[in-house]
């Protein structure tokens, strides 16, 4: 028994003894493993730490703004209340959607949108539920704030275009960032951040942007900022200066139809563009409030193309302001002034008839004449006398067939046909009734609104090269810098004799009596304007048709009417400023283009914003 | 009888000025300053504030207090009589939360008795230190050497209560009561290989038992062996933890100071995570220190054990010794990121009723064998009139 009991009490304590040297061992492992992390690990956990605390929220920066000229604001930017939910902050996202549902109105559409960033974008990244809150739907948001975990009221600032549709195809407009936009750049995932899709947003959308800020936050787990640390605040975005005159681009909007029409007023001397109108418009205002589908559909399949900028974008024959490269192709081949030819009413080549406009023929008519009354045969002997490349090299000589370099995306090139592109890509030789069609701008000659106008310009200015500018200046902060470069325009190598005997007779075709244009002369003194007008052919008028009589343009369905045109400049003394009018189906040159052409070429002398001092601007911020 | 005379072990009753003279006070002053320090960590948890839990924890270490001063003077022999019958009805509770328990947290662990509710498993922990205590004074060396079968009713004690917490499912407890009365077997004189042959045996069975672990558990021990896996997710807990550890380097931030605990990137830091926040805020000084004083009270139930007279009273203060620094250990390890997460308590210092008084009472249990350390207890618990 004693026995026992010893052997017992022995075999206890030896173990007692391992059992306590097996727990000294564990606690000195873990005596090791703390002096492991807070000794040698201790600087990169400390690192980390502070990477948990500290949180860097990307401050959007304002977009700059977009001025006239004389500075009035017509792209600025406006202080909005939106609803914002960072997924990471709650934890069931769908449901305080839901909640959230319940005290604002959410159309279809968005829930989808939101259901699909949520589960897309990364869970820090805010998704914007709404924007445009009104002050009821932001109180009660507030209201109810602790039940809606990770729902954020932000004050932000959203795209305001004030004169609306008046000028939306120069400015543009902006949009979110789509997904193929994005590159990575955080400041773009931001949820409000909006980007020039189009006009001068897009051209300048990168200086405009500006830089974004930084707010270093300290943060707690779920992210809930608990103070701010640090703050650098970004830089807003240059202000745009235009070289439109917002009043001219109110007043030529107004005298355009709205069937789909454009016009443009450009500086002869400097290339300044004062006026860019196209119709029918639309409001890019509602774009940068993300535009509805059915809206959007509605503007895309609309036939007369609302979207499209049709000065630059609008292609067109020439028609009869072709002439004026025709004629002026024609002098400086050597034509005499005083050449005339007899207009019969057409002119046979082979077995084909080319009519003149005017059934029956002018008669004897020489240059000034031929420009004045517009007779088509003339021009097609002149084009036979000249041949069509030296049409076409005039022709390039004065702006059409490319691109001229304007501030907004997709500017078309138009077109002018030469023997070698008929050769090379038609594979077929070039006739003399090709070069008779060419000769009246018709065939497959193309321009735009804007190449019209730089071409009366060219005429108005004894032969300078200049090229459109829309960019005045460009502002960031107190540095301006001068938009386009300001050059001094070259001379074409057109002889001044050729230019003014075109000039001469531009004038005619407005200032003579039974001249086309002769009723949409300005009769102040010092005021009177110059042109040319074209009507433009959409179908071509079939043999029988001759015969049995024209169809008159009004009987017509408006797709087959005749486009109008009407090149000019004023005033014919010392020309300042060159127009050009399209009035797509408008019928007859003289009767509908010229007119509005007058109405704008008028405005613009009484006003005559090259004269007045040139934008006063207020600098201030870019904030209205 | 006259073998107790011979041994000069006392069998009458002592006076209770004896009994309270003869309590560790030591002892007492080091639970206290445990809980002292646990005071100031819930403080800081509250940041700055004695609400919501320190002020709970002093009041509760005031009632646990008086209540493990209270069992430290009944006599042990109370305890060794009744070792049997307590464990039987802590059992009968454990088996009835699986029956009627309440769930909480995703696993089924409390029974609510309408005034209080009580976590059985906890209670299971020292009933199961009891009984083996007492079935091993029973049980004379020789037989526990030679006759293999004297191990199956200890390995029925505890296996049945072991599996009834697997099942709640509760790991941590169930590992803890399980290494716990490894432990009373080893120290009662079990052979080596036989716990060799356990552990060989319980390798082999591992992936049988992979099988019934439930998905958290699993996700647990991956995220484990790979915190990286999944850094806001599983891993969240651990890589936090050791990130607020690091930060707090050798001398720490500074009480109230900790930015990981204070912007809740520590998760649970007033209940397992509280050593991490130690460590944020005091640095290795404040961990070690802590450690230390843990130290000395186990070497107090050390010294409690090695100098009581009988079997019974050994075992049981080494018992609840071991299953202290058990919950001492794991909780650690666990927030130093050397064990998978297991929910186990820092004992004293973390907030929460249940452990607080498990372990309480498990050290009513070791004062009271320092009291009664000298007394006789017969193979039948035969002393005194029980």
């Amino acid at each position: 028994m004693k026995k026992t009991e010893q052997n017992r009490d022995r075999v206890f304590t030896r173990r007692a003894a391992i059992l306590g040297l097996a727990q000294s061992g564990l606690i000195g492992v873990l005596a090791g493993r703390l002096y492991y992390l807070q000794i040698i690990e201790a600087d990169r956990y400390a690192t980390l730490a502070e990477e948990n605390r500290i949180n860097i929220r990307l401050l959007p920066p304002a977009r700059g703004r977009i001025l006239d000229r004389f500075g009035t604001p017509m792209a600025l930017n406006r202080q909005t209340y939106k609803v914002i939910l960072i997924p990471e902050q709650t934890t069931d996202a769908a449901a305080t959607f839901a909640a959230l549902s319940q005290l604002i109105t959410v159309g279809e559409g968005d829930r989808r949108r939101i259901i699909r960033e949520i589960g897309r974008r990364r869970a820090f990244m805010p998704v914007t539920v709404r924007d445009d809150l009104n002050w009821d739907e932001v109180a009660s948001i507030e209201l109810n704030s602790p039940e809606l975990p990770g729902i954020i009221i932000d004050a932000g600032q959203s795209r305001l275009y004030p004169q609306g549709a008046l000028a939306a195809h120069v400015l543009g407009y902006v949009s979110a960032v789509s997904e193929s936009e994005q590159t990575g750049d955080l400041l773009l995932e931001l949820p409000d951040f909006r980007v020039g899709k189009n006009g001068i947003e897009r051209r300048h959308d990168k200086l405009m942007r500006g830089k974004a800020g930084t707010s270093e936050v300290e943060v707690n787990a779920l992210g809930r900022v608990v103070r701010e640390l640090r703050r650098h605040e970004g830089g807003s975005g240059s202000d745009v200066v235009l070289t439109l005159d917002m009043d001219l681009q109110q007043f030529a909007m107004g005298k355009l139809p709205e069937e789909g029409a454009a016009a443009v007023v450009v500086s002869v001397h400097s290339g300044e563009v004062l006026a860019m109108a196209s119709t029918p418009s639309f409001d890019p205002n509602k774009f940068s409030r993300g535009i509805a589908p059915n809206e959007w559909r509605e503007l895309i399949s609309d036939a007369r193309t609302p979207l499209l900028n049709k000065a630059i974008h609008g292609q067109y024959a020439p028609g009869s302001t072709f002439k004026i490269i025709v004629a002026l192709a024609a002098l400086e081949a050597g034509l005499q002034p005083n050449f005339t030819t007899s207009c019969h009413g057409y002119t046979e080549i082979g077995e084909n008839r080319f009519h003149c406009w005017k059934h029956g023929g002018h008669g004897e008519v020489n240059l000034h004449g031929a420009m004045a009354g517009s007779c088509d045969v003339f021009f097609y002997e002149l084009g036979l006398k000249v041949g069509v490349d030296r049409i076409a090299a005039m022709a390039r000589k004065m702006g059409l067939g490319s691109t001229l370099g304007i501030d907004l995306p997709g500017e078309a090139a138009g077109f002018i046909p030469t023997r070698e592109w008929k050769r090379t890509v038609l594979k077929q030789p070039w006739w003399q009734g090709d070069t008779l069609i060419t000769s009246i701008g018709q065939g497959a000659v193309l321009s735009t609104p804007l190449q019209l106008a730089i071409m009366a310009a060219r005429v108005a200015n004894g032969g300078k090269a200049v090229m459109p500018r829309l960019t005045r200046e460009l502002r960031d902060g107190s540095i301006t810098t001068s938009g386009d470069a300001e050059i001094l325009p070259s001379s074409l190598g057109i002889s001044p004799e050729s230019l003014a005997i075109v000039a001469e007779a531009m004038s005619g075709v407005v200032n003579e009596p039974g001249a086309t244009a002769y009723g949409s002369r300005i009769p102040i003194p010092g005021f009177a304007m110059a042109g040319k007008t074209g009507t433009s052919q959409v179908r071509r008028i079939t043999v029988s048709e001759r015969e049995t009589g024209i169809k008159a343009n009004e009987d017509l369905p408006w797709a087959q009417r005749d486009h109008a045109l009407f090149v000019a400049f004023a005033p014919v003394e010392r020309p300042q400023y060159a127009c050009a009018v399209v009035v797509e189906h408008g019928g007859s040159g003289a009767k509908v283009a010229a007119p509005i052409a007058r109405d704008i070429l008028l405005e613009v002398q009484k006003k005559d914003p090259l004269q007045n001092p040139a934008n006063p601007v207020a600098t201030g911020g870019s904030n209205a | 009888m006259p073998s107790s005379r011979l041994y000069g072990l006392r069998d009458g009753d002592m006076s209770f000025a004896d009994k309270l003279s003869n309590i560790s006070w030591p002892l007492v002053v080091l639970l206290t300053a445990i809980a002292a320090v646990g005071f100031a960590m819930l403080y800081s948890a509250g940041s700055g504030n004695a609400e919501p839990w320190a002020m709970r924890h002093v009041v509760r270490f005031s009632v646990t207090l008086i209540i493990m001063l209270s069992l430290a003077l009944i006599d042990l022999r109370f305890w060794f009589h009744q070792a049997y019958t307590i464990y039987a009805v802590v059992l009968v509770l454990l088996a009835a939360v699986d029956l009627i328990g309440m769930i909480g947290m995703g696993a089924q662990r409390w029974l609510d008795f309408g005034v209080f509710i009580i976590q059985p498993s906890e209670l299971m922990k020292l009933a199961a230190i009891l009984a083996l205590a007492r079935y091993f004074h029973t049980l004379p060396l020789e037989e526990l050497c030679n006759r293999p079968l004297s191990l199956a009713v200890p390995l029925v004690l505890v296996l049945v209560p072991v599996a009834l917490v697997v099942k709640q499912p509760d790991l941590g407890t169930a590992i803890m009561i399980l290494f716990g009365s490894a432990a009373m077997m080893f120290l009662a004189g079990v052979r080596w290989w036989k716990f060799a042959a356990v552990m060989v045996a319980g390798l082999g069975a591992l992936p049988l038992a992979w099988q019934f672990l439930h998905d958290y558990q699993k996700d647990r021990v991956l995220t484990f062996l790979d915190p990286e896996r999944d850094p806001l997710g599983r891993g969240y807990h651990i890589l936090q933890s050791k990130i607020a550890l690091g930060a707090g380097g050798v001398f720490g931030k500074g009480f109230l100071q900790g930015s990981q605990s204070h912007l809740n990137f520590l998760p649970e830091k007033q209940t397992d995570f509280v050593f991490t926040m130690l460590g944020e805020e005091m640095g290795l000084i404040g961990g070690l220190g802590l450690i230390f004083l843990y130290v000395l009270v186990i070497g107090y139930g050390y010294s409690i054990a090695l100098r009581c007279r009988h079997h019974f009273g050994r075992l049981l203060a080494l018992g609840v010794s071991t299953t202290f620094f058990l919950y001492m250990f794991v909780n650690m390890a666990m927030v130093t990121g050397l064990i998978p997460v297991v929910g186990v308590p820092l004992p004293l210092v973390s907030y929460g009723g249940t452990a607080m008084l498990t372990v309480m009472l498990g050290f009513g249990l070791v004062l009271s064998v320092g009291i009664h350390k000298d007394i006789y207890i017969g193979r039948r618990g035969d002393a005194g009139n029980w």
